[in-house]
């Protein structure tokens, strides 16, 4: 097919999305035992510093280390993502598999409008509710964007899963007597997992984006942790004369989130039997 | 005692920068062709902060006399922009031999904006409405002692003492002593009645509150048609808005790393003024650990107001060591009590029985002195051993939470009021300060007409506070003024909170 890229193109990608993302990994998890600077300790004496052999990013207004921020701020944003995407498959997987499994029954319809209610408000207005109603933290953050996660899993999950109630070894295990519930998970889930995979990774990167969007406004993680979203929105009023503060974080936020779209466009290449067999 | 000062403009040289003002000046007046030469009449000034209502007897916030004072609502006296008092609605005073009445001598002619006359009337009804029990005004502690207000006539009003009150006379300059009429007292909130040069005309609430000349003023009247107030409470477009010229000045700009560029440019000009605000880490007394001055002093000593400074206002700002102006003569250098002192600091706390420290909450409001600050002091305590968990709030949230609810440990705000060092002989006030002796001080303080004695008594209340460490005592705030260049006439200095436009024009 002349339209798809060629093999080899579909991994560079895929390999250049998950160099990216693995880079913003380990900066997390090196970040637990070494940072070039203590990013609680405040040197005023020295902010605002450009870029240096010293501080390879440079200082902010409180002088501090811009590199050991951004590192420590992966931990925040990847933390952060991670127990929203699981939070949102934890819920909706489950519930998505309930639902189809009894298509059109009123667990089903009621499940799957409560998820239209909660997807027809836009994600961060939630967010910006929750942490509104119950207080500014990464806990309360994660929570918020946990729960906007919860029915793209779900619709997604039942989706897949009605298709395949309608396979011939799905009705082969019905009728060995196997529960319905036991065929969920057993069969229905194995299937669907690829797309679950698929679908994770661009939930994660959303996860980072809405982070970083909580965080800009005030309501992610507050200081003295640090986040991506809040230097960049610290940074704004000295753009013009130290644009360092605001590039680097928005480096870190923009590569990490185009590296994981990478990556899982090159999952679901991947997962995707069609495609698969074309490049064979 | 004017301490504001003209920042020394860029490193540009003179003749460079006169050459850009001269083609700053040819493009103004080519641009200005189409107004047939003739200089603005109207101004548009930025505020961060909107009022939440516009009766200034009504409300403690200082964004409400930023937009009313001197400019809508005028009292019986009124302040300079030097700080000093002068006559306002009251031509002249005598105050009798044992310094317990006062006469007022009213101004004639004068009429509220909805026409009706203003006369001796009008201020009883202001002052009694200000002192009764049932009162809402924020500063009631203004009027006490006020014991009775008569009318003599149309033109007088003998206002007895039950004790002679040395500070009557600024005391009746406050916005919050303003002059109402009882016919329109009821709409001050929303629709202000008031004798002032502008008469107030329209509020588009979140945006913008416009004024407009009062034809009818008694005194000279004011040089501007019209005003416009428009709130921005993000920095970032507070910038935008001046560079654009959507804003002509802004009294007081949110965010000091800023200036240096409005200094660079021809169009505007910057003023750093000193202002009434006391900027404190504001300590509740009643909660503990706090309600021990061994803690309370070793959080003075572990706090570095250079870097406070320096890191939160870029450098604008004068440290005080108690909570009072430092360009008041009255004022005591008392820094020396709470030097930045580290050691000592963990000393004291382990004197105090907390060695391995505690934690507590620091809540900020959204200034950037106090969201910036309260990152550098949460660091500052960290290092002895104090951890702080900080939670940013919005206004109504602080003032609900902190000022009201005083559910705080450690809070960051700037005190505008001046000489309002009174706060700390009211025990219920939210930081919770009780100390008999301090509030005698203060009664007495209230009797005392006596400069020099009035001097003395002050400098020993701001020893008491500082010695008792009651609250952290950072800087006082600087009023970094920005302004197009053209504009003449805006206070430098904030003696009290407003903005004060009766003599603002443009050059031509």
């Amino acid at each position: 097919m002349s339209a798809r890229p060629s093999g080899v193109m579909r991994y560079r990608h895929m390999i250049t999305g998950g160099l990216l993302v693995l880079t913003a990994i380990v900066a997390a998890v090196v970040s637990f035992y070494w940072t070039p600077f203590d990013v609680t300790q405040l040197d005023i004496a020295n902010k605002l510093k450009k870029p240096s052999a010293e501080h390879w990013f440079g200082t902010d207004h409180f002088g501090r280390d811009i590199f050991s921020m951004i590192m420590v701020g992966a931990r925040t944003s990847i933390s952060v993502a991670i127990v929203a995407v699981g939070i949102g498959m934890a819920f909706g997987v489950p519930l998505g598999l309930a639902a189809a499994s009894r298509r059109d029954s009123l667990l089903d319809e009621t499940l799957m409008r409560i998820n239209d209610l909660i997807f027809a408000f836009p994600a961060l207005v939630i967010a910006i509710l929750i942490t509104a109603v119950y207080g500014a933290s990464a806990i309360n953050a994660i929570i918020a964007i946990g729960i906007f996660n919860i029915p793209v899993f779900a619709r997604l999950t039942r989706g897949a899963a009605l298709s395949l109630w309608e396979r011939d070894f799905i009705l082969a295990a019905r009728v060995a007597g196997k529960s319905k519930f036991r065929i969920s998970f057993e069969h229905i889930l194995p299937n669907v997992l690829n797309l679950l995979i698929v679908q994770g990774t661009i939930q994660f990167s959303l996860g980072i984006l809405a982070e970083a969007a909580l965080s800009f406004v005030g309501l992610g993680a507050q200081p003295p942790l640090p986040s991506w979203g809040r230097m960049l929105s610290d940074s704004q009023t000295m753009i013009s004369f130290a644009p360092h503060l605001a590039i680097f974080p928005g480096l870190a936020i923009v590569l990490t989130v185009l590296g994981l779209n990478l990556f899982g466009d090159g999952l679901r290449d991947y997962f995707d039997p069609r495609i698969r067999r074309d490049s064979r | 005692m004017s301490t504001g000062k003209k920042l020394p403009t860029s490193a540009v040289s003179g003749s460079w920068r006169r050459g850009l003002a001269a083609v700053a000046v040819t493009v103004a007046a080519v641009l200005s062709v189409g107004t047939a030469f003739a200089a603005k009449t109207d101004i548009t000034i930025g505020m961060q902060l909107e009022p939440p209502n516009l009766d200034p007897t009504g409300g403690a916030a200082a964004a409400i006399d930023e937009v009313v004072y001197a400019n809508i609502f005028e009292g019986l006296t009124r302040f300079g922009s030097d700080g000093s008092v002068k006559p306002a609605l009251a031509s002249s005073w005598e105050i009798s031999e044992d310094g317990l009445t006062y006469t007022f001598k009213l101004r004639t002619g004068v009429s509220f904006h909805d026409g009706s006359r203003f006369d001796a009337n009008d201020v009883k009804f202001s002052l009694d409405r200000a002192r009764a029990d049932d009162s809402t005004n924020a500063q009631k502690q203004l009027f006490t002692g006020i014991d009775t207000v008569e009318v003599i006539d149309p033109e007088t009003v003998k206002i007895t003492l039950a004790q002679p009150n040395g500070a009557l006379l600024f005391n009746l300059a406050w916005g919050d002593a303003i002059v109402l009429s009882p016919d329109s007292f009821d709409r001050a909130r929303t629709e202000p009645v008031g004798t002032g040069p502008f008469r107030f005309s329209k509020w588009a609430q979140g945006d913008r509150i416009e004024i407009v000349r009062n034809d009818e003023y008694w005194g000279e009247p004011a040089k501007l048609e019209k005003a416009t107030f428009k709130f921005i409470s993000e920095p970032t477009a507070a910038f935008a808005s001046l560079m654009a010229g959507d804003v002509d000045a802004f009294p007081v700009f949110p965010a000091p790393e800023n200036l240096p560029q409005f200094e660079a440019d021809p169009r505007f000009t910057v003023v750093v003024g000193s202002t009434e605000g006391e900027t404190i880490l504001s300590t509740n007394n009643q909660q503990a650990p706090f309600d021990n001055v061994l803690v309370r002093q070793a959080v003075a000593h572990a706090i570095d107001r250079k870097a406070i400074i320096d890191g939160a206002m870029f450098g604008y700002g004068t440290p005080i060591g108690t909570h009072f102006a430092p360009h008041h003569p009255s004022y005591v250098d008392l820094l020396g009590n709470s030097t930045y002192d580290p050691e000592k600091a963990k000393a004291l706390l382990k004197e105090a029985g907390l060695e391995n420290g505690f934690s507590t909450t620091l809540k900020l409001p959204p200034p950037s002195y106090a969201r910036r600050g309260g990152e550098i002091i949460a660091a500052q305590l960290r290092a002895v051993g104090i951890e702080t968990e900080i939670s940013n709030l919005e206004w109504a949230q602080w003032l609900e939470q902190v000022f009201r609810g005083k559910d705080f440990g450690l809070t960051i705000v700037s005190h505008t009021e001046p000489m309002d060092i009174g706060i700390y002989a009211k025990p219920d006030y939210y930081f919770q300060y009780d100390n008999a002796d301090f509030q005698k001080l203060i009664t007495d303080l209230e009797s005392i007409s006596d400069p020099d004695q009035r001097s003395e008594l002050l400098k020993q209340a701001q020893t008491i506070i500082s010695e008792d460490y009651v609250n952290g005592y950072l800087f006082q705030l600087a009023k970094t003024g920005v302004a197009s260049a053209n504009i003449v006439g805006l206070w430098e200095n904030a003696p009290t909170q407003a903005n004060d436009l009766t003599a603002v024009y443009w050059k031509d």
